[in-house]
This record gives C-alpha cells, structure tokens and sequence, in this order.
C-alpha cells in the first residue's frame, strides 16, 4: 500500500533531522555549566545552529500545513467526536495488554486511515498545538523586540522562554515514544522502512498470530 | 474539516496579536526617571547663582568697561554646569569655591587662576570606607585608561564631580543604572568629537564592533559595559580595572549558566537571593531574562521525572515484547 507519497517523506526526513538538531543545541543553550564547561555544542555554535534549523523548520512547517490544505492528507487529522475515548481506550488496551495476547490490531491501517486514534491524537497535538506554539514563542526569542515587556509583573521573555521550553520538551518525549511505537511493526526496521520507501505492507502490525 | 478551520483560526488570531504588539498597537512600558525628583535647596545656593549666572547657560553677558557697553558672549560648552544637574549630583550640597578659588568671584577672573593644581577625588575621598576610593584608584592605575593620564585623562574624564550622581542599584532602578552607567562610556566611545581629544584612531564604532553579539541591542539595555570590560572584584560596588578589548569577556556562557558572572557584577546588590520561586539567580528576572542562568529547578526535576517515567514504560513494554 503506498501509503506515504513523495513530499510526506521528503518533509518528515527534514524535520527529523531538524528536530535532533534543535533538541540537542536547545539542551546546549539551556544547561551550558560552569566556566568552562559545555554541554555538547557550547552556547555560541547551539544558537547558530538552533536559529537556523528553526528558521528551516518554520518554513517546512508551513510547506506541511500547505500540504495538508492542498493534499488530502489532511483528512488523516480529522478528529471525530464520536467514541473519541473509546477509541483511544481500545488502543491503548491493544498496546499494553492485547498485543501480548494474540488480539489482533484493533485500527488496521487503511488508505482511508492511516493513522489509529492514539497516533492521531498524538499527532494533532504535536502538529497543531506544540509545534506553532514552539514556532512562535521561539520567533519572540529570536526578535525579543516583539515580545510584551511584562504581563502581570512577570517578565514577557521569562513566560515565552518558558512556553518554548516546555513545548520544546513535550516535542522531545513526543519523538521519542514516536520513534519507540514505530518499532511496533511486524519487525522492528519494518515501519522505518515504510517511511522511506513509501510502501506500508498491510501486515505489517506487531501480531501475534503471524 | 470544521475542527480544521478552527485550528488554523486560532493560529492566525496569536498571530495577529503578535503583529499587533510588533506594529505598537499594545503599549510598552516605559522606564521613568524616578530618581531624586524633590527640590533640593542648597545652604550656598545665593553664592553659586553667582558663578550659574553665567556658567549655567551657553551665553552670558557682562559690561565691558572700556568699550562702555554691555557684551554678550558664548560659553565655552566645557565650562557650562546646568545649574539643575548641579543639584541633583552628589555634590550637590557643595559651595563652588569648596573646590575652585575664592578669587572666581572676581571678574574678569584673574588669567593665573587657570595655571591652578585642580582637586583630584582621593584628595577629598582618600581612606573612606564607603565607596573604597583607594582600592578605585588601585584599579583605575591598573586598567587600560590609565595609559592616557598623561593625554589628560583623569576620574573627571567618566564622572564629571559637577554632575555625576552614584545610582545606586537596587531592583526597581536597574534599567536606569544600566543606561546612565554606559551613557558614561559613550560620551567618549560613540562621540568621536570627545574621543579624538585622548587618541590618534581615526574612527570609532562600537556597533559594527559588537556585531559578533547576538539581539546586540537587547544586550546593550539590560547590561552595562563594564559587565563585558572590567575585571570582577568582589570587594568594590564597582569594578574599575576596565581590561584591554583582547580581554573582554566574549564567551556566552561566563552570563549564560547557572553560575551567570552577572551575579558578581551587575546583580551583586542582591546576589544572596540566589533562588526565586525556584529560579536560579532569581533576582535576574526582576529585571530580564537570562537564557541558560534563569532555570527553574522544579521544572528541571518535573521533566526528569517524566523523562524517566517513559523510558522506564518503554524498557518494561520491550520486555513484554521479549517474554511475550
């Protein structure tokens, strides 16, 4: 099943990459110690670095949404009200308990569906609301001239810095149990592979019965 | 599709407030003088109107007995003290002639009254236990602008004794401190009408100078020079021993880390209250914000524990999926 065409593939690669870099350099910005010591890259190359992938980032960011307005990849963000907690219930039951027990996936991946109800919850809160958040409060660093001086005595850079930060975080443990679930193939390479070349084999679950 | 149109209003709705706050369609608060408004009514203020008459403005007028007539002459600007800074600076209770000749009240003023050895500062504040004036000399001897003593260069040169009032820094004035301390050292570094008068260079930009600097503008208002051009010295309110520019400090981080160097220097009047409602060097944020040195310890620890928290729910999944 093709189930990732060529500009979804081409803009996850970069951000993946973008997203490394922004995390290790933001880590360098935010816990650079004692005189002489630095984490990782040092404050000076971490801001460099930092504000150029997240200048590209921005733009590939709008290049997703636009995608997603043109495309119809965007009906995989759709959420639905209806069963909306049942649906998350069941799959998270299938991950912490059916998968061990022989049940079978209870979303199988569809053209129509490409993503199960955790993974699109997930996603529209990392795509819609931590990444424009983390956009934009990392834009009011970038030109802190733009940011209010103070809201109800506590200072405007203190509260966008810690909006970015604490997006920032949330997009770090949003990647890392993304890149653990797409272990959760029929192999553990096998939703990678599906990543890069496109093709999503359709048996390609973690089951048990295979 | 609906859900959609709502996300994307949203977006658009932050963005707008924010073009909004860039284009000033919200008010920025402004830093207001609020040092020493009171009227100050000097014990000498008949004797020096004397001397403000015609030094407290650039002109003044005077009968010139052999010509018959009243003249109207320019000051010399070096010789202007507005008669308003006078008395707000810390010398403020001072008569004239506490410093300068009592022979000025004559005029025209006798011509070897110039030839006069001037007061330096230690003169009058040599041993005191206040401001440490001797160990300032000892810096000042040691630093890089004691190399134009001899072009006529002198304490007088950054603190003008008619003028100059000590701000002391405090958490509601630090904005006024920063801009009144480094409008000291633009007078001459961003003046080259001034600067020329101490060396041959043939210009001078500061700007172009500090491009290396990132938002070099929101640094210049929130530190002062001599945070980046003084060697620290825990014993003075101030440090004096202004380094040669090879030695400025240059690495991001002696600022921006937990031990930020701005607790030595620009934040020693509060230096004890390291930790604010979690914040390390709290006080910082009374002010600003420092990226790297304003951490807050419970957040640390809050995505430590979640952090954590997922790898160890990983690590037990993984083992499932192993033993299944």
């Amino acid at each position: 099943m093709y189930l990732y065409p060529k500009w979804i593939r081409l803009w996850h690669v970069l951000n993946a990459i973008l997203f490394i870099i922004l995390i290790i350099t933001g880590l360098s910005m935010q816990y650079t110690g004692e005189k002489d010591y630095v984490l990782v890259v040092g404050f000076e190359d971490a801001v460099r670095w930092h504000n150029t992938s997240a200048i590209i980032l921005t733009v590939n960011y709008i290049i997703f949404v636009a995608g997603n307005l043109i495309t119809r990849n965007g009906r995989y963000y759709n959420l639905k009200r209806e069963n909306f907690f049942a649906d998350l219930f069941k799959q998270l039951r299938y991950y912490s308990w059916g998968m061990f027990h022989g049940e079978k996936h209870p979303f199988p991946i569809t053209m129509e569906r490409k993503f199960n109800p955790l993974q699109k919850v997930s996603y529209v809160l990392a795509m819609y609301v931590a990444l424009p958040l983390v956009i934009i409060s990392g834009i009011g660093l970038l030109l802190p001239e733009i940011v209010i001086k103070g809201f109800m005595g506590i200072s405007g850079m203190l509260l966008t810095d810690l909006l970015h930060i604490t997006m920032g975080f949330f997009l770090s443990v949003f990647m890392l149990i993304h890149i653990y679930t797409c272990t959760l193939g029929k192999r553990p390479g096998s939703l990678f592979r599906g990543i890069i070349t496109g093709y999503h084999a359709t048996e390609d679950h973690y089951d048990l019965e295979d | 599709m609906k859900l959609f149109i709502l996300r994307i209003s949203v977006l658009l709705f932050i963005i707008s407030l924010i073009s909004a706050k860039a284009a000033g369609g919200f008010k920025l608060q402004t830093v207001t003088d609020s040092q020493d408004t009171a009227v100050f009514v000097s014990p000498y203020e008949e004797e020096n109107q004397q001397c403000f008459k015609c030094h407290g403005q650039s002109k003044y007028s005077y009968m010139n007995e052999s010509l018959g007539r009243e003249v109207k002459a320019m000051m010399f600007v070096e010789r202007i003290i507005k008669k308003k800074d006078f008395y707000r600076s810390n010398h403020k209770s001072f008569s004239c002639t506490d410093c300068h000749s009592s022979e000025y009240a004559n005029f025209p003023h006798p011509g070897e009254l110039r030839m006069e050895a001037k007061l330096n500062c230690i003169d009058c504040h040599g041993g005191d236990e206040t401001y440490h004036f001797d160990a300032i000399t000892e810096e000042y001897q040691q630093s890089i602008h004691f190399k134009l003593e001899n072009e006529g260069f002198s304490c007088y040169g950054c603190h003008n004794p008619h003028t100059y009032r000590i701000s002391t820094r405090t958490s509601h004035n630090l904005k006024e401190t920063i801009a009144y301390d480094n409008a000291i050292c633009l007078g001459c570094h961003s003046d080259f009408n001034r600067f020329e008068l101490l060396t041959d260079r043939e210009e001078i930009n500061i700007i172009s100078k500090h491009e290396w600097l990132p938002n070099q503008s929101l640094h210049m208002a929130n530190v002062r020079c001599i945070e980046c051009h003084t060697k620290i010295n825990e014993n003075l309110p101030v440090a004096h021993l202004i380094k040669p520019k090879t030695e400025a400090v240059k690495r991001c981080n002696e600022c921006h880390s937990q031990n930020s160097m701005l607790m030595a220097s620009l934040y020693k009047f509060e230096s004890k209250e390291q930790r604010k409602d979690g914040f390390f060097n709290g006080i910082i944020l009374n002010q600003s914000y420092v990226i790297g040195a304003n951490r807050n310890e419970y957040l640390n620890l809050l995505s430590l524990i979640i952090f954590g928290g997922i790898i160890i729910v990983v690590l037990v999944h993984i083992y499932f999926r192993i033993n299944k």
